[in-house]
């Protein structure tokens, strides 16, 4: 059948085969031996799988590298405002004439609240991906590598409970990196630049109240942009028992698509990318809000986070588990 | 070490007789998914304007008196320009990817120009797709934006006033016009520059009439709209590079959908303009209001009283206006400059102007190629439609014909 059961009764813990032949013999079909097994000890407590989930949560946002990752993007905003504060100082505008430099850039200085908008899209296309994908390649990969796989598949929770136990806390720190970076950016552009009506991309203007809804949708826009990144790092991690090597190897293929998507030549496949309708969270600020963008960007996302999930969930309930 | 037999309840992770076979099961999810994914996002869009609607069949003079009895003025829709020139990416400053959301590819500031004026904006229209969202409701109030990534340029026309918006640099534009400058041409958008579909097909059959073939030919739906295909060839005119226009228009009000050029040398459609998306009915009245936000720095385009108003004046050129050699698809536009050699030349100026660099003449020199006849050498310039040969005596020959052609005008001109 395979490797595991070859050793029976060694370090393959959590395999189909151990279970099975606890309730009789390897011959036992689904049908049988899966009811069998769940009667023998006890009915599942839905609130279960909410345990399992809170202690991953706490194991993602206690880790040093996370709060690092935090820092890391909460300081972006930070000096992005700095820099047209002071390049501003005079009454000059950021960027000469033209409007160079990343998007919102230059309305920052008449509008504070711009800097969330400005730092968003400046992180989402390389810091909020990489942090995520750091966070998402480490889930299982990690677990592996610290040796640490093995007593989590004790606990009778299964590999799916575990998997996604693990993907929706990948997902809770795709929110939480995208609203560190926003308040942020919100707090220093609150501070350092005037805040008042927000002017739309077409030239109109929403009021204060309204602007700051508008951002906070941005906020949530951009989060669940990385929700493709996210399933795309667990696959990854599913495939290895190097932490490390999962975390290089999902950041290298974000750089990798950011490029491929920035070569007008490779249109043909640039509707396939992850990346491709980032930007398209400033759609909400446009006058009329136009949704085809955003519509794109979530159906996309949803598309990655089906194929890389389920593609996650094929490996880690049928591979051995060494480590 | 005791083996550790963990109990379980997941039925996924029962034991089945064929591991092997249980296993392709389960990597056949994600690669179904993915199947599913792939054919979702490239046949969706082309299922959407497919198939030919069967219409009543018409005859292409009644098609083309039911364009001009087209009464329809108030529209609300999404545009997209196709322009495939063939140029060098440097020319149209379309190259490489934005990738922090700026618009780092654009044409610098020319001149001095306010970067919301609407000529220094519409040019971009000429290379690339380009999305635009139309508004219109009679002939007074327009709106055009081009929609960027995570910027917009908006021209807003509303009776006298004409503001543009441009969300990249912050700054607005506005210019008064002239009472009766709405009468006539429904569209605030230099000539040269068709918009939508309906300016691209009023200068197209204006310039057909009588030096084409217009047939109907078949149908098509676009955005929607079951629409009659007019195909236009042009006739009696050797040299001209203009192969086919074809011209959807919808069959219930008679509007241009989408108009489609493609090259004699064939190939990519050169230029095509249709809508993604448009409704007929009328778009709010906001939509045409337009006061400039606080903060934003405005231009003044100065009020317009010449006949020729200012915008239609985008080469910026002094003097120097432009002849025609030939008639119809074969004409040329012949352009002479009085400062006389070609550092002065007006082709020249525009050029630099239009980059604000110094490099902007070996960029020509690198994709221009030699020639010379009895009127001395000059450069020609290919594109996979308008062709131009600029002397070394600084005139400049453009049209949509032949390199041959515009060599024979400057051979015949020398005379």
């Amino acid at each position: 059948m395979s490797r595991a059961e070859a050793k029976a009764g060694g370090p393959a813990v959590g395999e189909p085969e151990a279970a099975a032949g606890h309730t009789g013999g390897p011959s036992g079909t689904a049908g049988a031996g899966g009811p069998a097994a769940a009667v023998a000890v006890r009915a599942p407590r839905p609130l279960w799988t909410l345990g399992l989930f809170r202690s991953e949560l706490v194991t993602v946002f206690r880790r040093r590298r996370t709060m690092a990752l935090c820092a890391v993007l909460a300081g972006v905003p930070l000096l992005v405002g700095i820099a047209v504060r002071i390049e501003t100082r005079g009454g000059g505008s950021v960027g000469g004439d033209r409007g160079n430099g990343p998007a919102f850039i230059e309305q920052v200085s008449n509008n504070g609240l711009f800097l969330t908008f400005a730092g968003l899209a400046a992180t989402l296309p390389f810091f909020l991906p990489m942090a995520v994908g750091v966070v998402a390649g480490d889930a299982i990969a990690g677990e592996a590598s610290g040796g640490t796989l093995r007593y989590l598949l004790v606990a009778p929770a299964g590999r799916t409970r575990l998997l996604i136990a693990k993907y929706v806390s990948v997902l809770v720190f795709c929110l939480a990196a995208t609203l560190v970076a926003a308040v942020s950016a919100l707090v220093v552009g609150f501070a350092l630049f005037p805040v008042g009506d927000v002017t739309t991309l077409s030239g109109t203007t929403l009021s204060l109240p309204e602007g700051m809804l508008r951002a906070l949708l941005i906020a949530l826009l951009v989060a669940a942009s990385l929700v493709g990144i996210a399933a795309l790092g667990l696959f990854v991690s599913t495939l290895t028992d190097s932490g490390i090597g999962a975390m290089a190897t999902t950041v290298g293929l974000l750089i990798t698509v950011q490029i491929v998507d920035s070569f007008p030549q490779l249109h043909a496949i640039q509707p396939y990318l992850f990346t491709h309708y980032w930007l398209s969270f400033a759609d909400l600020l446009r006058d009329p809000v136009t949704w085809t963008g955003i519509g794109k960007n979530l159906g996309l996302q949803a598309m990655y986070a089906a194929v890389f999930g389920s593609a996650a969930w094929a490996r880690f309930t049928s591979r051995d588990i060494t480590a | 070490m005791a083996p550790i037999q963990p109990a379980r309840y997941d039925d996924e992770d029962a034991p089945g007789g064929g591991g092997r076979a249980r296993k392709a099961a389960r990597y056949a999810v994600p690669v179904a998914v993915a199947g599913v994914a792939a054919a979702t996002i490239s046949l969706v869009p082309a299922l959407a304007d497919s198939g030919n609607p069967s219409l009543p069949s018409i005859t292409a003079e009644q098609l083309l008196t039911k364009i001009a009895a087209s009464d329809t003025q108030t529209v609300d829709g999404t545009v997209k320009v196709t322009t495939d020139l063939g140029l060098p990416s440097q020319l149209t400053g379309s190259a490489g990817g934005a990738m922090f959301g700026g618009e780092a590819g654009k044409v610098q500031g020319r001149g001095g120009q306010s970067p919301a004026a609407p000529q220094s904006q519409l040019v971009q229209l000429l290379a690339g797709t380009h999305t635009l969202h139309v508004a219109a409701d009679g002939q007074d109030k327009q709106k055009i934006s081009i929609i960027e990534s995570a910027a917009e340029y908006s021209i807003i026309h509303n009776g006298t006033q004409l503001w543009a918006y441009d969300s990249a640099s912050n700054q607005a534009y506005h210019q008064t016009l002239p009472q009766d400058s709405g009468k006539g041409s429904a569209s605030t958008t230099p000539q040269d520059v068709p918009a939508t579909p309906q300016d691209a097909a009023r200068q197209i059959l204006k310039a057909a009439d009588g030096t084409a073939s217009i047939t109907v030919d078949g149908t098509a739906r676009v955005a929607g709209h079951s629409a009659y295909q007019l195909l236009v060839t042009p006739q009696h005119a050797d040299t001209t590079t203009v192969g086919a226009i074809r011209i959807a228009v919808d069959a219930k009000t008679g509007v241009p959908l989408r108009v489609t050029l493609t090259p004699k040398g064939g190939g990519k459609a050169v230029f095509d303009v249709g809508y993604t998306r448009v409704s007929f009915s009328a778009p709010s009245a906001s939509t045409f209001t337009f006061t400039a936000p606080k903060g934003v720095k405005v231009t003044e385009g100065g009020t317009q009283h010449q006949s020729r108003p200012d915008n239609r004046d985008r080469s910026g050129t002094k003097g120097a206006e432009p002849t025609v050699l030939g008639q119809g698809w074969d004409s040329i536009a012949v352009v002479k400059s009085q400062g006389g050699p070609l550092a002065g030349g007006p082709a020249d100026k525009g050029f630099k102007g239009r980059h604000g660099n110094g490099g902007a003449e070996s960029l020509m020199n690198s994709f221009g190629s030699h020639v010379s006849g009895a009127f001395g050498s000059g450069t020609v310039f290919h594109t996979r439609l308008v062709n131009a040969l600029l002397t070394d005596d600084g005139t400049l020959y453009v049209g949509a014909v032949t390199q041959s052609a515009l060599t024979d005008a400057a051979n015949a001109a020398a005379k």
